[in-house]
């Protein structure tokens, strides 16, 4: 019984989260596979300034309907990729961007991940390094200190079986 | 060198720690408009109360205005609503509203049950003008100068905390007669 109802629950969202991704599609008609390409790639480059962790295409609030509606419409009217965002930056801010432009605000965001990388390499390379190093001198006893090691071994031993 | 390089995590932790609590307390949800300090788009849309007078830019020349983005179908709205009255009524303050996405009757219903702060009443049923203003959610109220010129957005309401610690200081700057 159980099962059988949450089968059915199951079926109901998938369904239904199929059928509302099918009308967002349905919404707009393309010439091209290659404008529809343009228009996936846009929408989902763009961020929802209500609902700040979704792009406009996976978003229900009315704004990113209305954004979407303005790429359609704008991209119909022949503008380019960069006429569209650009008009929404204007009215939305930067922050509709999910990825920001190069430049002096923006430009520790991008180039911090190289960065981090590089002080880890640089580190983990030193370590080695200096390891090694120690490592190589390690090898080098003087004689003196030779016989010293022995002595001491041999104590130890002698200590360890008498005890 | 060694001695140094030992405190650079206690360095990196504490420069961390003061970004990230730079951020703590900040409404991520408050964005800046993109508009400040640019006039109010064109725009030509018809007056809420009679449908043939077609209203743009113009209707804030002159003097100081808040422009105040509103709908029937917005609870927030009906929160502030009270404040605007006392604002308009109490301060003086010129407001104009911008009925967002919304019916005129509904609209038109609203106003004269609940009172009417508003000198006049932008309608702009499909969202135009708020799209190109950047509205992203009601309530929202933009401080605009006597040149038109957009200063200052407040995105959620207005209430007589935001009006003391925003719009009266801008009132001061921007406006000659003040409260």
């Amino acid at each position: 019984m159980m099962p059988t109802v949450r089968a059915c629950l199951m079926m109901v969202l998938v369904l239904s989260s199929a059928m509302a991704a099918a009308q967002s599609r349905d919404v707009y008609q393309f010439d091209t596979e290659r404008m529809e390409q343009r228009f996936q790639t846009l929408t989902a480059e763009l961020r929802c300034p209500k609902c700040q962790n979704q792009n406009i295409a996976d978003s229900n609030a009315p704004i990113s309907e209305d954004m979407r509606n303005e790429v359609y419409r704008m991209m119909r009217n022949g503008a380019s990729d960069r006429e569209i965002t650009e008009a929404l930056v204007a009215r939305f801010g930067e922050f509709v961007r999910y990825k920001p432009e190069v430049n002096q605000r923006t430009i520790l965001l991008w180039v911090s991940p190289a960065l981090m990388v590089t002080i880890g390499l640089l580190v983990v390379v030193f370590t080695v390094r200096r390891s090694g190093r120690k490592t190589a001198n390690d090898d080098v006893l003087t004689d003196e200190e030779r016989a010293r090691a022995a002595r001491l071994l041999n104590d130890r031993d002698e200590n360890g079986s008498s005890s | 060198m060694k001695r140094v390089l030992m405190f650079l995590p206690v360095v990196l932790v504490v420069v961390l720690g003061v970004v990230l609590f730079a951020g703590i307390g900040k409404d991520p949800n408050r964005l800046e408009s993109a508009l400040l300090g640019k006039p109010v788009p064109p725009f030509s849309l018809a007056s809420l109360r009679d449908a043939d007078q077609t209203l743009g830019p113009d209707v804030f020349r002159g003097q100081v205005s808040l422009l105040n983005v509103w709908g029937t179908w917005c609870p927030a709205c009906r929160d502030e609503h009270d404040d605007l009255l006392w604002l308009a009524r109490q301060k003086g303050v010129r407001i104009v509203g911008l009925n967002y996405k919304d019916n005129r009757d509904d609209a038109l219903k609203w106003l004269s049950t609940l009172g009417d702060p508003y000198a006049l009443n932008i309608f702009d049923p499909r969202g135009t003008l708020g799209f190109d203003l950047g509205v992203y959610g009601a309530p929202e109220t933009y401080f605009i100068d006597p040149e038109g010129i957009i200063r200052y957005r407040h995105v959620g309401v207005v209430n007589q905390k935001v009006w003391d610690e925003k719009f009266q200081p801008l009132m001061e700057e921007y406006g000659e007669s003040g409260s």
